[in-house]
C-alpha cells in the first residue's frame, strides 16, 4: 500500500511560530509515508511538554499521557501488541529528567520502538526553566545566575544504557531528518533519535551552528556507514584516530589522501569511537548528524514472543483447566 | 499405631511453627496444611515472617512462624493462640509462647536451649521454663537436632545440610501428634525436591524419625488426636493462597475474555509472589514484564491496555503512592487495568510483612483530580480469586482502572480452593467499538451504560489519541472548555456509578440483631468466627462484611440505619467508618480500630463486641 503525507497528517498544531516541532512534525509524516506501514498499525506515544502535543497532530493510535512516561507506555505498547509499529515522541526533559529513569531501561532491555528526543535544551511548556541538557552556567528563569551542574549529552546515556542505536539530525532539515526516522524503523531494537530542534522563545540560537543549511555545511558531519568522515564546505576536512582520540585533518596537508581517513561503522558492536563522534562539539570539531550507532541485537518484545512460545512447547498445561490439574487435588464426596 | 495408644477425637486444633528464620518453619507448616487439607480437614494459615532475610541466627527478631489452623467443619482464621507450639530455639519459644493457649503443648529441641542460645533470648536462668511459667508436663522435650544427627549419620551429608533437616523431625512429630498420614507428605517431598532425590530421601527419613520418636515415647505427651472432616461442599479442591489465588482469578478471567494477560510490575513484599505465579504460566500466554520500577510497573500496563490486553499492575502501599498518576491517567483516558494492592503495614515502609487495612482512603481519593475508580476488597485467601475476576471483568466491561485490595494475611495466608469451573463464570464482554460507527465515531462516544467504546490499535477506521488532557465529549479533542470538564467529570462518576455490584448481605441474626457487625475485606474470617462465637453465647448480633466498596451496594445505607447498634471493625484509624459515614447520612457507628500489623485476635473483637452491647 502506498501512502502519502497527508495519511499521517491530522489537525492543526498548535505550537509557537518557527517552533522547530513543526519542522519535524513534516519530516515524521513524510518519513511515515515512505515507510509505509498503516496508520492503524502505527502508534505514537508522547509524555507531556511542548513537543509531546505531536500525537495529536497525527491520524494514527495515539496517546499524549503524562508526564516522563512515555518510554514505560511505550514498553507496555510494544510489549503487549508486537504488530503495532510504536513511536515515542518526548523533549528533554520528558524524555531525560523525569523519564531519564525509562530512557535508560528501554535502551537495556532493547524494546523495539523509536525514541524522538526532542532536544531544544529547555523547559519550553513552562515557560523557561533549565533543562537536563542545558549547558553549564546556563541562565534561565529558575537558573537566574546560571546553572551549576553538567547536562546529560543523550548519546552518552543511551550508549551507557547499553543502547544499540542513536542517530541525530537537525530538524530544519527535512531530509537529514527522514532518513534518520527511517533508519530507526528498519533497526529492531530501541532506537534514539535526537533531533536538535529549536524553541524560538525560550531558548531562541542554542542550536545555530548548525540549523541552517550553510550552517551544517560547516559546523557539522553528515556520518554514512561505509563512508569515509569527510565534511567541510568543499569536502576538505575529515576525521582520524589519534592517541585515544579524534583527530580533524586537512585534505592534502601533511600528505592526507582520503585513504587515511577513518571510514565510519556503525555496525561495530564496540561503541568507542562511536561514543566520540556522538560527543563532538564546536568550534574543534563538527557536529554529526546521521546514524552513529545501528547494531543488531535481540529484541526485548522478540523474545518475550519467543520464551513464550517455548514454555508453550515445553509445558503440558495451555488453559486455565489445564493449569488447575498441576495442583495437589483431593476430593470431597 | 500400638493399641495402647489413645486417639481422641477433636474439633479443631491451631498449630504454631516457630523457629529461627533459616530453619524451615514456612515448609514445616505448609506440608503440614497440605496434609491434613487433604484428609479433608478445613484449613486456614498465617505464615508470620521477619521483614529481614536473615535476622541474626538465634535471636530474637529472626524469629518466623506458620501457624496452621485446622478443624472438622469450617475454620474462618488461623486462631487466635495456639494449641501446639513448635520451638525449634530459645527465641522462638520466648517470642511464640505468648501466642500458646495455657494447656497448649510446647515441643522443643533441647539443644537449641544452651547457654549461647538463651543468652541470644534474653534469657536470665537456666530455667527458662521456670522463667516463662510453663508447666513441664505440657512440654516435648527432645533431643532434636541429635536425634536427626543420628538419622542422618550414614548419609554421607555434611552438617550443613543435616542440620537444614530439623524441621523435618518436628513436622513428623506433630504428624504423629495428630495422626496424620505420613505418605501425603512423602509425596510432596518427592515431588519438592524432584531434582534433588538425595535431599528428598534425607528429608523423608528425618519425617519419619520425628514421627517413629513421637510413637515410641508418646507417654510423654497426654493423646493422639484426630481430627476427622464433616465435610462441606462435594468437589475437588486444592490449597491456595491468597497471592496465587488472585493469580489464577486473573489468568482466568483473561482466558474467559479471550485476551492476553499482562503483568507489568515490581517486587514489593507482600505483593511479589503475584508476579511470581505468573511469570510461571507462559505456556498461558501471560506476559510478565518485570518494569524499573512501581511508575513504569503501572505505565506499562496502561499501554498494554491501550494496545488490548488485559492489563493489570501489582504492588503494595508505597507502589500505590508511586503508580497513582499512571492510575489517574487510566482514569481519564478510560481504559481498562487492573491495580492489586496487597496492603501492608505503613507508612512509608512501615511494617513490610505485616497486614493492615490502611490503604483504604488511599485507594478511593489518593489521586489529583476527582478521579473515581472502582474498589473491591477480597475477604479470604480463597475470595482473592473471584474478587480478581470480578475486577478483570469491571475493569474490561466498564472501561476503567479497577482496586483489588488484599492485604498481607489474606495474601499469604492460605485456604481450601474448590476448583472452579470457568464455564460456570459469567461471561466478559468489553465494548468493542461496533464496526458499524467506522466513520462517525469519536473516541469519547458511549454506550448505553456510559462506557467509552474500547478501538483496540490495529482496526482501520479506528485511529486516534487519547491522553492525560481533559477531552471534549463529542470530538475528543483536547478542551478546557469548562461546561465541558464538568460534564466530562461527571460522565466518569456517573459511569462508575452505574457499576452493578450484588445487595449487601446481613449473616446471623438478621432480623433481630442489636448488634451489626460491620467490616471489609481481609478481616472477614475473624468478625465471622467472633459473630458465630457470641450466638453461641446467646447474644443477639449479625455481621454486614463488604467485598465491594466503590461503589457501594445499593442497600448499604437500608441495612447499616436498619440496627440499633452498629460496630466498624476495621485494622486502620477508622478509614472505612468514615467513608460510610460520608456516604450515609447521619450514619454514626461504633468503631473498633487495631493497627498492629497482626490480625484481629477473636478474644478482643468478642470483649469489644460485647462492651458494645451492655
Amino acid at each position: 500500500m502506498e501512502y502519502k503525507n497527508t495519511d499521517f497528517k491530522k489537525g492543526q498544531p498548535r505550537w509557537c511560530p518557527g517552533c522547530g516541532d513543526h519542522f519535524f512534525l513534516a519530516s515524521l509524516h513524510k518519513a511515515l509515508a515512505e515507510i509505509g506501514i498503516a496508520p492503524n498499525d502505527t502508534a505514537v506515544i508522547s509524555g507531556i511538554g511542548c513537543s509531546s502535543r505531536l500525537p495529536h497532530y497525527m491520524a494514527t493510535y495515539g496517546m499524549n499521557t503524562i508526564h516522563g512516561r512515555a518510554a514505560a507506555i511505550a514498553t507496555g505498547c510494544k510489549v503487549a501488541n508486537p504488530q503495532l509499529e510504536v513511536w515515542q515522541v518526548s523533549g528533554d526533559g520528558d524524555g531525560l529528567a523525569i523519564g531519564g529513569n525509562h530512557f535508560i531501561h528501554a535502551n537495556r532491555r532493547n524494546i523495539n520502538i523509536n525514541i524522538i528526543l526532542l532536544n531544544n535544551r529547555i523547559y519550553g511548556l513552562t515557560k523557561g526553566q533549565y533543562s537536563p541538557t542545558s549547558p553549564r552556567g546556563f541562565v534561565s528563569k529558575s537558573s537566574p545566575y546560571g546553572t551549576v551542574e553538567d547536562p546529560f549529552r543523550p548519546a552518552e546515556l543511551c550508549f551507557g544504557a547499553r543502547g544499540h542505536f542513536f542517530a541525530r539530525a537537525v530538524a530544519t532539515d527535512a531530509a537529514g531528518t527522514v532518513e534518520v526516522l527511517k533508519a530507526a524503523q528498519r533497526h529492531k531494537g530501541t532506537a534514539v533519535c535526537e533531533i536538535l530542534q529549536n524553541c524560538v522563545i525560550f531558548n531562541n540560537g542554542t542550536h545555530d551552528s548548525v540549523y541552517t543549511k550553510e550552517g551544517r555545511a560547516k559546523n557539522a558531519i553528515y556520518v554514512e556507514h561505509g563512508k569515509p568522515l569527510i565534511f567541510g564546505e568543499n569536502n576538505e576536512f575529515g576525521l582520524i584516530q589519534e592517541g585515544f582520540g579524534l583527530k580533524v585533518v586537512r585534505l592534502g596537508e601533511n600528505g592526507i589522501t582520503e585513504k587515511d581517513i577513518l571510514v565510519h561503522d556503525a555496525h561495530c558492536q564496540d561503541n568507542t569511537l562511536q561514543l566520540k563522534l556522538a560527543m563532538m562539539e564546536g568550534p574543534d570539531f563538527p557536529i554529526a548528524l546521521g546514524v552513529i550507532r545501528d547494531v543488531e541485537a535481540p529484541t526485548y518484545d522478540d523474545s518475550v514472543t519467543a520464551q513464550i512460545e517455548e514454555v508453550k512447547n515445553k509445558k503440558p498445561y495451555h488453559s486455565f483447566a489445564e493449569l488447575l490439574e498441576t495442583n495437589d487435588i483431593w476430593t470431597i464426596e | 499405631m500400638t493399641d495402647s495408644m489413645k486417639i481422641t477425637n477433636i474439633h479443631d486444633v491451631v498449630v504454631l511453627f516457630a523457629g529461627d528464620s533459616g530453619d524451615g518453619m514456612q515448609l514445616a507448616g505448609n506440608i503440614f496444611s497440605t496434609v491434613s487439607a487433604t484428609a479433608g480437614n478445613s484449613i486456614s494459615t498465617f505464615p508470620d515472617y521477619p521483614a529481614d532475610i536473615r535476622a541474626p541466627q538465634g535471636s530474637l527478631t529472626g524469629v518466623s512462624g506458620f501457624q496452621v489452623h485446622i478443624g472438622a467443619e469450617q475454620v474462618y482464621t488461623p486462631g487466635d493462640k495456639c494449641d501446639v507450639l513448635v520451638a525449634m530455639n530459645a527465641a522462638a519459644l520466648k517470642v511464640d509462647y505468648p501466642h500458646a493457649k495455657p494447656d497448649a503443648t510446647i515441643i522443643i529441641d533441647t539443644d537449641s536451649f544452651q547457654a549461647a542460645d538463651l543468652k541470644k533470648a534474653d534469657f536470665k536462668t537456666a530455667d527458662y521454663l521456670g522463667e516463662m511459667g510453663i508447666d513441664p508436663d505440657r512440654v516435648i522435650a527432645c533431643r532434636l537436632t541429635q536425634m536427626v544427627k543420628d538419622a542422618l549419620a550414614d548419609s554421607g551429608m555434611d552438617n550443613k545440610a543435616v542440620m537444614k533437616c530439623r524441621n523435618m523431625f518436628a513436622l513428623g512429630l506433630v504428624c504423629w501428634l495428630f495422626d496424620r498420614d505420613l505418605s501425603i507428605a512423602f509425596n510432596y517431598l518427592k515431588e519438592k525436591f524432584a531434582k534433588k532425590p538425595e535431599i528428598a530421601e534425607a528429608n523423608i527419613k528425618v519425617v519419619q524419625a520425628g514421627y517413629d520418636y513421637g510413637h515410641n515415647t508418646h507417654s510423654s505427651a497426654n493423646n493422639v488426636h484426630r481430627i476427622e472432616s464433616k465435610h462441606k461442599v462435594p468437589g475437588r479442591y486444592m490449597d491456595i493462597t491468597g497471592n496465587k489465588a488472585t493469580a489464577y482469578g486473573l489468568i482466568a478471567a483473561a482466558e474467559k475474555a479471550g485476551l492476553k494477560l499482562y503483568l507489568g510490575s515490581y517486587p514489593i513484599t507482600p505483593a511479589t509472589d503475584i508476579l511470581h505465579e505468573l511469570s510461571k504460566h507462559k505456556s498461558l500466554g501471560v506476559t510478565t514484564v518485570q518494569c524499573e520500577d512501581e511508575i513504569a510497573g503501572c505505565a506499562s500496563a496502561v499501554g498494554a491496555s491501550f494496545a488490548g490486553a488485559m492489563a493489570v499492575t501489582s504492588t503494595s502501599g508505597p507502589g500505590i503512592c508511586l503508580k497513582s498518576e499512571a492510575m489517574n491517567l487510566a482514569v481519564i483516558m478510560e481504559l481498562p487495568l487492573v491495580v492489586i494492592d496487597v496492603q501492608r503495614g505503613g507508612p512509608a515502609t512501615g511494617l513490610p510483612t505485616k497486614s493492615e487495612q490502611t490503604d483504604l482512603l488511599q485507594v478511593l481519593f489518593g489521586r489529583n483530580g476527582e478521579s473515581p475508580m472502582p474498589v473491591i476488597a477480597a475477604t479470604s485467601p480463597t475470595d482473592c480469586f473471584d474478587a480478581a475476576y470480578s475486577a478483570c471483568k469491571m475493569a474490561l466491561e466498564h472501561m476503567t482502572p479497577v482496586v483489588l485490595m488484599t492485604d498481607a494475611y489474606i495474601a499469604n495466608g492460605s485456604g481450601a480452593f474448590r476448583l472452579p469451573e470457568l464455564d460456570k463464570y459469567p461471561a466478559i464482554k468489553p465494548p468493542y467499538v461496533p464496526e458499524k460507527l467506522k466513520g462517525s465515531w469519536t473516541p469519547y462516544q458511549r454506550n448505553a451504560d456510559g462506557v467509552r467504546y474500547w478501538a483496540v490499535p490495529g482496526r482501520e477506521g479506528f485511529e486516534h489519541i487519547l491522553g492525560g488532557l481533559e477531552k471534549d465529549d463529542k470530538t475528543g479533542a483536547i478542551s478546557t472548555n469548562p461546561e465541558n470538564h464538568d460534564l466530562m467529570t461527571r460522565l466518569r462518576q456517573q459511569k462508575i456509578d452505574n457499576i452493578q455490584v450484588p445487595d449487601l448481605e446481613v449473616l446471623g441474626d438478621k432480623d433481630d440483631a442489636e448488634l451489626l457487625i460491620v467490616g471489609f475485606g481481609g478481616t472477614y474470617g475473624h468478625l465471622h468466627a467472633a459473630m458465630d462465637e457470641l450466638r453461641a453465647e446467646g447474644r443477639k448480633v449479625a455481621l454486614a462484611h463488604f467485598k465491594y466498596i466503590s461503589p457501594l451496594p445499593k442497600n448499604t445505607a437500608d441495612v447499616l440505619t436498619k440496627y440499633n447498634k452498629v460496630v466498624v471493625a476495621e485494622q486502620n484509624m477508622g478509614q472505612f467508618a468514615a467513608y460510610l459515614r460520608m456516604k450515609i447520612d447521619g450514619f454514626v457507628p461504633h468503631q473498633f480500630n487495631e493497627v498492629k500489623g497482626q490480625p484481629f485476635v477473636v478474644e478482643e473483637l468478642k470483649e469489644a463486641f460485647r462492651n458494645i452491647l451492655a
